[in-house]
């Protein structure tokens, strides 16, 4: 059993209240944090413990904190990200659903580190049902005078408030939560100015992932060295992996990083393997965003060494032969799925969630959308896989934020390692109706990959 | 959608009125159109719709133009702008719900409503339509159902099917 730090009470009849969540020593951290130290001291444990962002990018939380402007006079927030909408991913769902006060436990601590006097949960507006239980928890805590003013009598105030989302992924783009938090459409900020600088209402912000400040709790209490003893080289600790797709038992798991991907997908403990007895032939290892491997590339690098569940080792062989950790949403493709068919629902979904703002987006990913779908419907031809690919090298790099790399990815991914699939599309536009392409090779181990492919 | 002539004019309650008062709260005095969001929330929960005459009141109330609450109500995908079904139902049709057969929970609420995606049945009470990625990957194919947005996981036919009877006798 690996260790779980954020996890480990869920299990607990009445986590979800104060009053069990503090026997079993939550608020902890608040009490260590507002007495002992001060505010540079949490943010020093916090870069020692080498958390990296849990939303996505990765980036190290310490150095995020380490950049907040600190100008007299003037107001300083923190935003939580909790406006999950990466498909694949739902573990900030699960957290707050069944352990509200780990969040909101996390927030006091973060918010007294960069000084925020009030602070905002933004969550998507679809979850409603978590909005209700995250308000009731922080009028729990309230109650208990772990919010409000002059927290445990340190003289330090906090007002903490939960901000519904209307339905847009484009809001999880830190400027764009910004934008959709002061009442306006999301359309991501240029940046710089970072929101370090000027972030909600132009005061220095920082948004982080749910996950993100709920690792601030144990981080604290255990100490920023201890943190970053779990987990392997620079991705230390442990991390939540929101499991989907054909799977034994889909659902979300806490890690430590550095877990070896096969393990993850076979063993009992995770997700016990594929469902309904049948064979891996794709993963996409970080939510929808992350380039697709086929199954061969997603248990070993190209060079046969195991793959693990890391930012390094998911990444290891670049775009050409990895992928990346990104949220962590692991979805897993039976032998039975379409690639070209899946690749079209992603086209779709980023169309449908760009802003608008950037040419390249906006008119890409519904061009992409639409030869995808022409494909996928037996009407394709051969020069719309080499359109593709050309549209999607024009998004890439060429937008205020990464929707539209986001966009382009799992394109790219999709035809570089899953060329013959498309092309099986276009020449057999009939039988692809019916019939699905299969695993063919791409659960060979590849220094045994046959030159030609398999009927 | 936009058309003031045929929509009446709406008296929000003051009910309703105290829950904008306590939104408005959370933000500092100069900064209250961060309510907006949250407020279109609450009327949608109070009339299952987002209608333009509503739009204006809380225009008015926030002291903002209305063209500012159109352009918000328009972007964000969960604000009902015509009127929907008692039970709106929308299900999730992203990559991994699909993996497990979201397609199919789809064509299944058409033949067993009678209604295309967007339509409202004769008798009020069902609208459907697909929506993108809900965050519940893991439990698919899942649906919500607003203004409560209360979930339902790991659908079948048959458990749709059950969804749909226990509504109308509800």
């Amino acid at each position: 059993m690996s260790r779980k730090l954020l996890l480990e009470h869920i299990n607990v009849p009445g986590i979800n209240t104060l009053e069990v969540y503090r026997q079993k020593g939550g608020y902890r951290a608040v009490e260590k944090a507002l007495k002992t130290l001060t505010p540079e001291e949490i943010v020093e444990e916090v870069k020692k413990s080498g958390l990296r962002g849990r939303g996505g990018a990765g980036f190290p939380t310490g150095m995020k904190w380490s950049f907040l402007a600190k100008p007299e006079g003037v107001a300083r927030y923190l935003v939580c990200n909790a406006d999950e909408s990466e498909p694949g991913t739902f573990k900030d769902r699960y957290l707050m659903t069944y352990i509200p006060h780990a969040l909101i436990e996390g927030m006091i601590v973060s918010s007294f580190a960069l000084g925020a006097k009030v602070s905002y949960i933004y969550v998507r507006g679809e979850m409603m049902p978590q909005i209700r239980i995250l308000e009731k928890a922080i009028a729990e805590a309230k109650a208990a005078g772990w919010l409000g003013k002059n927290i445990l009598g340190t003289g330090y105030d906090l007002e903490l408030y939960v901000q519904p989302g209307g339905g847009a992924y484009i809001c999880g783009e830190e400027t764009a939560l910004l934008e959709s938090l002061e009442g306006k459409r999301g359309n991501p900020r240029i940046k710089p100015p970072f929101p370090a600088i000027a972030g909600l209402y132009g005061c220095p912000t920082v948004v982080n992932n749910v996950e993100s400040i709920a690792a601030v709790v144990p981080i604290i209490n255990d100490g920023g060295d201890e943190y970053a003893k779990i987990g392997i080289g620079r991705s230390t600790g442990t991390k939540l992996i929101s499991a989907s797709g054909n799977l034994v038992k889909p659902g979300v798991y806490e890690i430590e990083l550095g877990l070896p991907v096969e393990e993850f997908i076979y063993s009992d403990e995770y997700c016990g393997g594929i469902a309904n007895g049948k064979r891996l032939k794709a993963t996409v290892a970080g939510g929808s965003s992350v380039p697709i491997l086929p199954a061969n590339l997603t248990l070993k690098y190209a060079n046969g060494e195991p793959r693990l569940m890391s930012y390094e080792s998911l990444s290891e062989g670049g775009f050409a032969t990895g992928t990346m950790m990104g949220s962590g949403g692991f979805i897993a493709f039976d032998e039975d799925q379409c690639i070209v068919r899946n690749t079209w629902n992603f086209s779709r979904f980023y169309h449908h969630e760009s802003c608008g703002q950037c040419s390249p987006c906006r008119e890409g990913t519904g061009w992409m959308e639409k030869v995808l779908h022409k494909i996928e419907h037996g009407h394709g031809n051969m020069e719309d896989v080499d359109l593709l690919w050309d549209i999607q090298r024009k998004i890439e790099g060429n937008t205020i934020c990464p929707l539209g790399d986001a966009a382009a990815w799992p394109v790219a991914s999709a035809i570089r390692h899953f060329r013959d699939e498309f092309e099986w599309h276009i020449k057999e536009p009939v039988k692809s109706q019916s019939q699905n392409y299969g695993i063919a090779n791409y659960a060979t181990p590849i220094e045994k990959a046959p030159v030609t492919e398999e009927k | 959608m936009l058309k003031v002539e045929e929509q009446t004019p709406v008296v929000f309650s003051s009910e309703l009125l105290a829950k904008f008062d306590e939104v408005k709260g959370r933000y500092p005095a100069d900064k209250s159109k961060s309510a907006l969001l949250p407020l279109l929330h609450l009327v949608q929960a109070e009339y299952l719709w987002v209608s333009t005459p509503a739009m204006d009141k809380v225009a008015e109330y926030l002291n903002i133009q209305p063209i500012e609450v159109y352009e918000v109500a328009t972007f964000y995908t969960m604000y009902f702008l015509k009127p929907q079904g008692k039970y709106a139902l929308e299900v999730c049709r992203t990559g991994p719900c699909c993996l497990v057969g979201a397609e199919k929970i789809l064509s299944h609420l058409e033949n067993k409503l009678g209604v295309k995606e967007g339509e409202v049945t004769a008798d009020g009470l069902f609208s459907f339509r697909g929506v993108e990625c809900l965050a519940a990957c893991g439990y698919g194919p899942v649906l919500q159902i607003s203004p409560e947005y209360t979930f339902y996981e790991n659908l079948t036919e048959a458990s749709v099917d059950k969804l749909i009877e226990d509504l109308k006798n509800k």
